[in-house]
């Protein structure tokens, strides 16, 4: 049945837009204004024109080669953690039990991770993977293998990386058995009396089936990695050197600590809109197949 | 079979670091630093005894679970009639804001951090749970909506209008009959609005004195001379909270994760 027309639906929405509206419209032209602006001593700004954005676009600029630094590594770690947690959470749904109390133990196992604070998830990993006094650490040292993430790129990439994993494949899992439950039982029946290998099944039904939850999945994981702070903050800080300080890390850094007014508005903008358009662009796909399946 | 090998060793991977998490938690700094052992030789409660005695972490642990109980609350309460508007009517502009409040769940906290510290402290909110709770709407709303919206969804559109023929009124209609019938959404929506309020860390910390549980511990990591049993410690209780809400909606985890869209 179609939806009816009704502007007075309006009045139900009203609360959740001033709600938002309040919390998203105001900082946002606050930054907005920041980014255009200079300022030389206590409150007192001046217009600065486009300045800041030509500064933060410049790669030969220390600002520019701060923001595409981080931003490839940013990028970097999406591409990463995207690459290793969906074909590895669709393994996983695929071999969870189908109901019982294995089924809710194991749930409850995968969903523990999605609920501790995200500076827990640091700490975790921090007193696991340190080579003095962690599990993970010291055993990767005593087989021989040099592991130290304080000092060490790869080392900090690899428990970052892990981390992440470690933190998120079951959103992706969970995800995949709910779409996995959804298939009725007829389409296997069907694909058994034509003697459909596993492969094929996969393929054929299991697949397809999941699109849709797999759409979200990865919109949720890609946004949340793009702009992941915590964990990496209380892990590696950034560091060594520059090595793992993501986009997040480094606009706190400027708008915080250096309180460079300025250059985090410039930045915060850009960084926003990229955010805005990938959202945009999953969002039309969801919406495009739910509109395909209404009319199907 | 491969299959549960497959599970089995990635099970073993999430509980891993959690095992020794708790170990360390019952080992002294001494034991921690000089040996490495899979159970604690001379096992201690005096981590967990100095948090319980300590009125800035018990302070911390429960401004936090205040701050999280008031976002829920706020959160659920508007996004119940704007999910409603969403799955029941098409209105002037509806798929734009729609999108709009989609788009804030994405928005990176780190751009917020500044402007919020400036805007809560220009009306005087600063370092009150109100200014948490109040703050972490901005992505708890849009997630709710699109909960309750997928929920909500799913319950068809001629039960209304049958209530409404029976001389039922709009708002009689959704506190007795609806909220009932989809009282699982609503569960899950609370689940997740608590999880992502109880995770957040960037937040919290900018818009209080380090009153927040997740605050104080990160300030420990930085001072000199790091507690690591305390660490691990303070990082076991702050798990419990989150094992606890696992354990009542266990039923309705795997379609609660699928934001109600399957």
């Amino acid at each position: 049945m179609q939806k009816s027309i009704d502007n007075r639906a309006w009045f139900l929405v009203a609360p959740v837009f001033m709600l938002v509206a309040f919390n998203a419209i105001l900082p946002l032209m606050t930054v907005v204004n920041y980014s255009f602006q200079d300022t030389f001593s206590n409150n007192q700004f001046f217009w600065n024109g486009a300045q800041w954005y030509v500064e933060l676009l410049d790669p030969r600029s220390e600002l520019g080669e701060r923001f595409y630094g981080s931003l490839g590594r940013s990028l970097a770690f999406s591409a990463i953690i995207l690459a290793i947690e969906v074909p590895l959470g669709m393994m996983v749904a695929l071999a969870m039990p189908k109901r019982g109390a294995a089924l809710a133990v194991c749930l409850m196992m995968m969903a523990l991770p999605l609920l501790l604070p995200w500076n827990v998830v640091g700490i975790i990993w921090q007193l696991f993977a340190r080579d003095n006094i962690g599990l993970f650490g010291w055993t990767v040292n005593a087989i021989g293998i040099p592991f130290n993430y304080t000092n060490s790129a790869i080392s900090s990439w690899v428990v970052i990386v892990l981390m992440d994993v470690w933190h998120w494949t079951s959103l992706i899992a969970l995800l995949c058995f709910a779409g996995l439950r959804a298939i009725p039982d007829a389409y296997y029946q069907a694909a058994k009396i034509d003697g459909a290998s596993r492969m094929l099944v996969f393929l054929r039904i299991e697949l397809p089936k999941l699109q849709r939850v797999l759409t979200i999945g990865i919109l949720l994981r890609f946004m949340d990695s793009f702009m992941i702070y915590t964990e990496p903050f209380i892990v590696t800080g950034g560091g060594p050197g520059n090595y793992t300080t993501m986009l997040s890390i480094n606009l706190v850094k400027i708008a915080l600590g250096q309180f460079d007014l300025g250059k985090a508005g410039a930045m915060s903008i850009v960084y926003t809109l990229i955010t805005l358009s990938v959202c945009w662009v999953f969002y039309t796909i969801i919406t495009m197949r739910e509109e395909k399946e209404g009319a199907a | 079979m491969t299959r549960r090998v497959t599970l089995f060793l990635y099970l073993l991977f999430l509980m891993l670091p959690l095992y020794w998490l708790v170990n360390l938690s019952f080992k002294g700094n001494m034991e921690i630093m000089t040996t490495m052992t899979l159970l604690p030789q001379q096992p201690t409660l005096k981590n967990y005894a100095y948090i319980f005695n300590s009125p800035e972490w018990l302070g911390g642990l429960l401004f936090s679970l205040g701050y999280v109980a008031l976002n829920t609350i706020i959160s659920l309460s508007v996004a119940l009639p704007a999910a409603y508007a969403f799955s029941r009517y098409r209105f002037l502009g509806d798929k734009h804001l729609f999108f709009w409040l989609l788009s804030n769940r994405m928005a990176p906290a780190a751009v917020f951090a500044l402007p919020y510290f400036n805007i809560y402290s220009a009306v005087g909110l600063f370092d009150s749970i109100w200014a948490v709770a109040l703050a972490h709407c901005i992505f708890n709303v849009p997630l709710a909506v699109w909960i309750l919206e997928g929920f909500m969804s799913g319950v068809p559109r001629e039960i209304d209008e049958t209530a409404f023929l029976d001389g039922y009124s709009l708002p009689s209609f959704f506190v007795r009959v609806f909220v009932p019938l989809i009282a699982s959404g609503i569960g899950v929506a609370a689940f997740f609005c608590f999880m992502f309020s109880w995770v957040e860390l960037l937040l919290a910390r900018t818009l209080t004195n380090n009153r927040a549980i997740s605050a104080i511990m990160t300030q420990a990591i930085s001072a000199t001379g790091i507690d690591w049993g305390l660490l691990a410690a303070a990082g076991v209780l702050t798990s419990i909270p989150g094992a606890l809400v696992i354990w009542f909606v266990r039923n309705h985890i795997a379609r609660g994760f699928a934001l109600g869209r399957v």
